[in-house]
């Protein structure tokens, strides 16, 4: 995706902390990022960086203990832009799912036991399209589960009828229901067994592409990342690190965090699930002081400590956080990346 | 399949129904008190008229109910008029049968407990969904607590309460009985006389509402924030459906289901859950009809009440069991 085409997202230092008992969790902590027409956006990080807290904000269903802070979610539309962050509830009602739709992780659960999906998907259509006629609605159901590679009776059966991937691909259909400009993925296929995975993350990449919609993918698979983003995003403590094209993200990582990210996946094929890198995730209720990340930086200097780093945007297009590329020649953060990036591998796109 | 389901499931009643009424043929023939006797006893006591041979009198009238025979033989001949449909005689009340002394009180509890059965279903289960409900407003959430200290008051102590502030003190509702004795000869089916039965029914129907209402509203309010939290729905959510839609369809519906259950189960104990706030109010229902046999012992009437209340259980738990898989479609019919 070419960076300069007009983003059909727009968020801009986006803020969003959760009020505990143990003081204030700062699970997003200013984060930009633009998402193009079309593009799908790859989102990593350790577990419990915030990734799902950012899609939340973005659907606008952050609960309590959480807020929203502060930052703008712009979404452009046939109808205009919409702030997402600043819609009443009402609106943001009719904005979910025909602008922006959210497939949840948990597809074991995230259908009502005890209606039929028939009646799950004329619920969004009514929701949405009140006077819509019923048969029209039907058609509408059965072309989105035809689109997931369901037959029609799907429509016919209770949730504990399907199989997961079944139910995966229910809720992929629901997502595409009213062809929303943005979908979200939070881990969508993380409970499912790995050739499943593949097959559900191909009809999700296909019916985004017929669509036309972007999507942001939220996971830790690695693999999954390489085979289906465009760029991927790296998030770090409530912060994204680095934007990076895929390709150069899986060869040149520029973040030290990322080039451990990268680092660490096994090595055949370049894929596989990440597992962590050494030292602690941090707290996100006491952040280190500057750069998050210092504490297990190899790299760190002393600015690193004292100050956050600024967000640097590279002459190809990419985006980091780090005062490698900002305070650091030339050369020497050329240097850097030769030492800490892995060997480019083979079949690392599919 | 489901016939044979259901046939399974008859089958079943029977084998439930005889082995309760079994079990209850034997219970009040641990009592010492003779009920016989007792009768006469307390005749004597009411006219002051003292037979000259209470032992015989006792033998005739004990041959007469057949008490003489050995209690297998007793047994067995019970079951044999209960299979005609003959639940006999009441000792207490002879020469009135069973039969006619459960007609006579029977529509009065079914009046008084199936109303309040339902209003406290439909009010806890209300209470208790929108108290797990996250946008409940505060005092909404806070109603369950106090509902549950109401609710671990005995319904007769609660009774007391409003008869001696609302009755006595206050003089708003009438203190007792089931419809103005002076007024009406008999049960009628006029409107004055059933403004007057409603009159008299609003201090016990409350008396059982408050101390059963906090158990609904606690258990819904456990189930909905489960059921509150589920992922399908935040998903309703996420697909932009109303509220009241979620409210209903996708909350409620699921958290509904084990209340239902109860309902069931509350449905079959409304004779024996309303026996002291019925006698207490002098209610001419089942439940002062069993209080006056207990006391008396007679065996005969124990039974009676005993069999609607084992069928009552029975017949609606059957009913349940049936119903369910329409209110659950994971439930299938193949269960015994
Ligand atoms: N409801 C909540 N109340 C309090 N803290 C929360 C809540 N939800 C999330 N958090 C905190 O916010 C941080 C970010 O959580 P989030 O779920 O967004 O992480 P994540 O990146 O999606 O993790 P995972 O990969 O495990 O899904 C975590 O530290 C978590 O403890
Ligand atoms: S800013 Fe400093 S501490 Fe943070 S990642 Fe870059 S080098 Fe490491
Ligand atoms: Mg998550």
């Amino acid at each position: 995706m070419t960076a300069n085409a007009m983003p059909v997202l727009r968020v801009r230092d986006l803020r969003v902390t959760y009020y505990t008992d143990a003081g204030r969790v700062a699970a997003v902590n200013g984060v930009s990022f633009d998402l193009a027409p079309g593009e799908r956006l790859g989102l990593v990080g350790e577990s419990g960086c915030g990734k799902s807290t950012l899609a939340l904000a973005l659907m606008r269903m952050i609960k309590p203990p959480g807020r929203i802070e502060s930052g703008s979610a712009v979404v452009r539309t046939a109808q205009g832009e919409i702030d997402l962050l600043t819609l009443d509830e009402a609106a943001m009602r009719k904005v979910r799912l025909s602008v922006i739709s959210y497939i949840p992780q948990g597809a074991m659960n995230a259908l009502n036991p005890v209606l039929r999906v028939e009646q799950q998907m004329l619920d969004a259509l009514q929701a949405h399209m009140p006077q819509m006629p019923r048969r029209e609605m039907l058609a509408r159901a059965e072309a989105a589960l035809e689109s997931v590679e369901l037959s029609r009776d799907v429509l016919r059966r209770y949730p504990h009828e399907l199989s997961g991937g079944m139910k995966q691909r229910v809720c992929i259909a629901i997502g595409i229901l009213l062809s929303p400009r943005v979908i979200i993925a939070d881990e969508p296929t993380s409970a499912l067994d790995v050739v499943v995975q593949r097959q559900v993350m191909e009809t999700l990449r296909r019916v985004q592409e017929q669509l036309g919609a972007s999507l942001i993918l939220i996971g830790h698979d690695m693999g999954l990342m390489a085979q289906v983003a465009h760029r991927v995003a790296v998030m770090y403590a409530g912060q994204f690190v680095e934007i990076s094209p895929v390709h150069a993200m899986f060869t040149q990582p520029l973040h030290p965090y990322a080039q451990a990210l990268i680092q660490s996946l096994p090595r055949l094929e370049n894929r596989g699930v990440f597992h962590g890198l050494p030292g602690m995730a941090p707290s996100l209720l006491r952040l280190p002081s500057g750069c998050a990340f210092h504490p297990r930086c190899a790299y760190v200097m002393d600015a690193c400590r004292r100050e956050a780093p600024p967000t640097v945007s590279t002459p190809d297009g990419r985006l980091v956080q780090c005062y490698l590329y900002a305070a650091a020649k030339e050369g020497e953060s050329a240097a850097m990346q030769e030492r800490a990036s892995p060997q480019p591998q083979e079949g690392m796109r599919a | 399949m489901q016939l044979t389901y259901l046939i399974r499931r008859l089958a079943f009643l029977v084998f439930v129904v005889w082995s309760a009424i079994t079990l209850l043929f034997f219970l009040p023939r641990l009592s010492p008190i003779n009920p016989v006797r007792e009768r006469f006893a307390e005749l004597q006591r009411s006219t002051g008229w003292a037979p000259r041979d209470l032992e015989r009198l006792v033998k005739v009238y004990e041959v007469k109910f057949g008490l003489n025979k050995p209690l297998h033989e007793q047994y067995l001949e019970y079951m044999g008029s209960l299979l005609r449909g003959d639940l006999g005689y009441s000792i207490m009340r002879y020469p009135r049968t069973v039969g006619d002394l459960i007609a006579q009180a029977l529509p009065w509890t079914i009046g008084l407990l199936t109303v309040t059965t339902l209003l406290t279903f439909a009010i806890g289960t209300g209470i208790g969904a929108l108290a797990a409900w996250p946008r409940s407003p505060q005092w909404v959430k806070g109603m369950v607590t106090p509902l549950v200290v109401l609710a671990a008051i005995p319904p007769y102590l609660l009774g007391l309460l409003l008869i001696y502030f609302v009755a006595f003190r206050a003089k708003l509702l009438p203190m007792g009985g089931a419809y103005t004795l002076g007024r009406f000869a008999e049960p009628e089916l006029s409107m004055p006389f059933l403004l007057d039965v409603a009159r008299h029914a609003i201090l016990p129907a409350l008396s059982l509402i408050l101390s059963t209402v906090g158990f609904w509203a606690l258990g819904m309010r456990g189930m909905g924030v489960t059921v509150q939290g589920e992922d399908y729905v935040t998903f309703a959510e996420h697909k932009g459906l109303d509220l009241s839609r979620i409210f209903y369809a996708y909350y409620v519906r699921n958290a509904i289901l084990p209340q239902v259950t109860a309902l069931a189960l509350a449905f079959g104990s409304i004779v024996s859950s309303g026996i002291l706030v019925e006698y207490l109010y002098g209610f001419p229902g089942l439940g002062s009809l069993l209080n006056a046999a207990i006391l008396a012992n007679d065996f005969f009437v124990i039974y009676g009440i005993g069999l609607i209340t084992i069928l009552a259980v029975a017949v609606s738990m059957m009913v349940v069991d049936l119903l369910y898989p329409l209110l659950d479609p994971r439930i299938r019919y193949t269960r015994a």
